[in-house]
């Protein structure tokens, strides 16, 4: 995956607003959730407090974000946990390890 | 204490390198040096190898090791007040368990213990009856009930769990385990099977599924992946290339027909399902590609009484009830059908809903509050049977319920979904079904 040269994706505001509204709408649908994906605040924790998920979900929405990405996420990085620090954190990962 | 033939022989693995025995026995000293004077040690270490030494070092120097199902601060708060003085072993940097505790690894000590040239550390002998640990499940009124767990027996359950899974008495296997030391299962399939029957466990606690294909590719063959229906499910879906594994267990809950079969054939092996509970242990296993009946220990034996189940004999201390529905087809099998409605089994994680309905109404501001099991429907989605809650409680929103109940339960069983309403759908006798908080629930 990192041997592809990739041209380094710049995202402009506006990609990034429109994959942050597609990742929250992958999550709520992935998750059932009863909220809108439009409720979910970019800034706010996933994981814990704030939007309340649990280990069960991360491994939902990492799965969710391999199949529509190609981003494998790893426990071991020290990424992990800034990743799932909020929606916006994230969106951000994805936008700069996605391959697909 | 360890089955190992050798000084020489591998008893874990990090990041693919070997940990051999004179190192653990080593590790285990130190510990035990750091750990004098406590009666019972809540061991919270993350990484695998870590609890193993904490788990033998509390042994060896004769304390309880604690295993509740999860280190809420209520939970620890019942825990001190069962144990007082209790210490915690914790790895982490940033542990919050409000009790007095105990660095793993511990701090170098100057009196030449551990300098090296002392002699090497025996291996520690334990008394079969002396009392390993107590692990808990959570009562219906608030406070855990323990249940004991002796040395002598939790060494033949898994002596005999080995002899079951083709891993008694050959070469060393590679453990790699993505439940965690402190659960039941993974406390006897990873650490208990690795100690006493000469094997080595994976110390990496791996997660993503690029994690649990990492820590596979890492460790020599042949390899045991003991995990569960939400782990292998991910694993599957994943889109890896799967290393080539030896066996494949998989417990905590029932696993679909299909991945059995999928992940048999994507891991070119077989896969085992084990079955036991927190009071038992494991008692039973099947191959759910070849018969869905589950054939017992050998001397453990099943009675049903109405709708209540018990196994007794074998290594069990004594008769102890299960909360599943079972229908015996022969001797030393029978067929699962279910939990008993109250219980509430999320990813191996257990709880019951009078346990739940009690932390929820003990919460300040709830007048009336009831969980329910969610449908099947949403279940089958993401494999995992969520519970849901209708609460009565006209001076809290959702937020703050959420809050109050994170600080008694663990995440897993937080309401999904979590209702205000103005009244419960009570009968006219005050009962409450779960299908009439079900069909509340799918109004709004």
């Amino acid at each position: 995956m990192s041997e592809k040269v990739l041209p380094l994706r710049q995202a402009s505001p506006a990609d990034a607003a429109s994959l942050t509204a597609e990742v929250a709408g992958l999550i709520v649908e992935a998750l059932n959730l009863d909220i809108a994906p439009a409720d979910i605040d970019p800034g706010q924790p996933l994981y814990g407090e704030g939007l309340g998920l649990d280990s069960i979900d991360i491994l939902e929405i990492a799965l969710v974000v391999s199949k529509h990405y190609g981003v494998q996420l790893r426990a071991d990085s020290a990424e992990n946990e800034r990743i799932f620090g909020s929606l916006r954190q994230l969106v951000e990962y994805i936008g700069a390890h996605r391959t697909k | 204490m360890i089955a190992h033939a050798s000084g020489d022989a591998v008893v874990a693995y990090r990041a693919g390198a070997p940990i051999r025995v004179w190192q653990f026995l080593e590790d285990v000293r130190r510990l035990v040096a750091t750990l004098e004077g406590a009666a019972h040690v809540l061991n919270a270490c993350t990484d695998r190898y870590h609890f193993s030494v904490g788990f033998a070092a509390s042994l060896a120097s004769g304390a309880v090791s604690l295993l509740p199902p999860t280190t809420t601060p209520e939970m620890v708060c019942q825990l001190q007040r069962f144990a007082p003085g209790a210490v915690c072993l914790t790895d982490q940097p940033d542990c919050d368990i409000a009790l007095p505790r105990v660095r793993y690894p511990p701090a170098a000590r100057t009196n030449g213990i551990g300098s090296g040239d002392c002699a090497p550390a025996p291996v520690p002998l334990i008394a079969e009856a002396q009392l390993a640990g107590y692990v808990f499940t959570s009562g219906s009124t608030g406070a855990p009930v323990p249940h004991p767990k002796t040395f002598g027996p939790l060494a033949r359950c898994v002596r005999i769990e080995a002899e079951r899974l083709g891993l008694r008495g050959g070469e060393p296997w590679a453990i790699v385990a993505t439940v965690p030391p402190q659960h039941m299962y993974g406390f006897e399939s990873s650490v208990l099977m690795a100690m006493l029957n000469g094997h080595a466990l994976c110390a990496e606690r791996p997660f993503y599924p690029a994690d649990v294909t990492a820590a596979l590719e890492a460790i020599p063959r042949p390899r045991l992946l003991v995990s569960t229906p939400v782990h292998l499910r991910a694993l599957l879906a994943s889109g890896l290339a799967l290393p080539p594994t030896d066996l494949i267990l998989s417990a905590t809950a029932p696993l679909a027909q299909q991945l059995a079969e999928e992940a048999e054939q994507r891991f070119g092996t077989r896969l085992l399902e084990i079955y036991g509970s927190t009071e038992t242990g494991q008692i039973a296993a099947r191959r759910p590609t070849v018969s869905a009946e589950w054939r017992l220990w050998p001397e453990v034996t099943l009675s049903i009484e109405g709708e209540e189940s018990f196994a007794e004999g074998g290594h069990l201390e004594r008769r102890t009830r299960l909360y599943d529905v079972l229908e015996l087809t022969g001797e030393d099998r029978f067929l699962l059908h279910g939990r008993v409605t109250d219980l509430v089994n999320i990813a191996g994680k257990r709880s019951s809903l009078g346990y739940l309905n009690h932390q929820l109404n003990s919460i300040p501001g709830v007048l009336d509050g009831a969980f329910f099991h969610v449908e099947e429907t949403a279940v089958l989605k993401t494999g995992v049977a969520r519970v849901g809650a209708c609460v009565v409680a006209p001076g809290l929103d959702a937020p703050r319920l959420l809050e109050a109940l994170r600080q008694r339960v663990d995440p897993v069983f937080l309401p999904r979904p979590l209702l205000l309403v103005p009244r419960l759908p009570r009968n006219s006798t005050g009962k409450l079904s779960q299908e009439a908080l079900r069909s509340l629930a799918a109004a709004r």
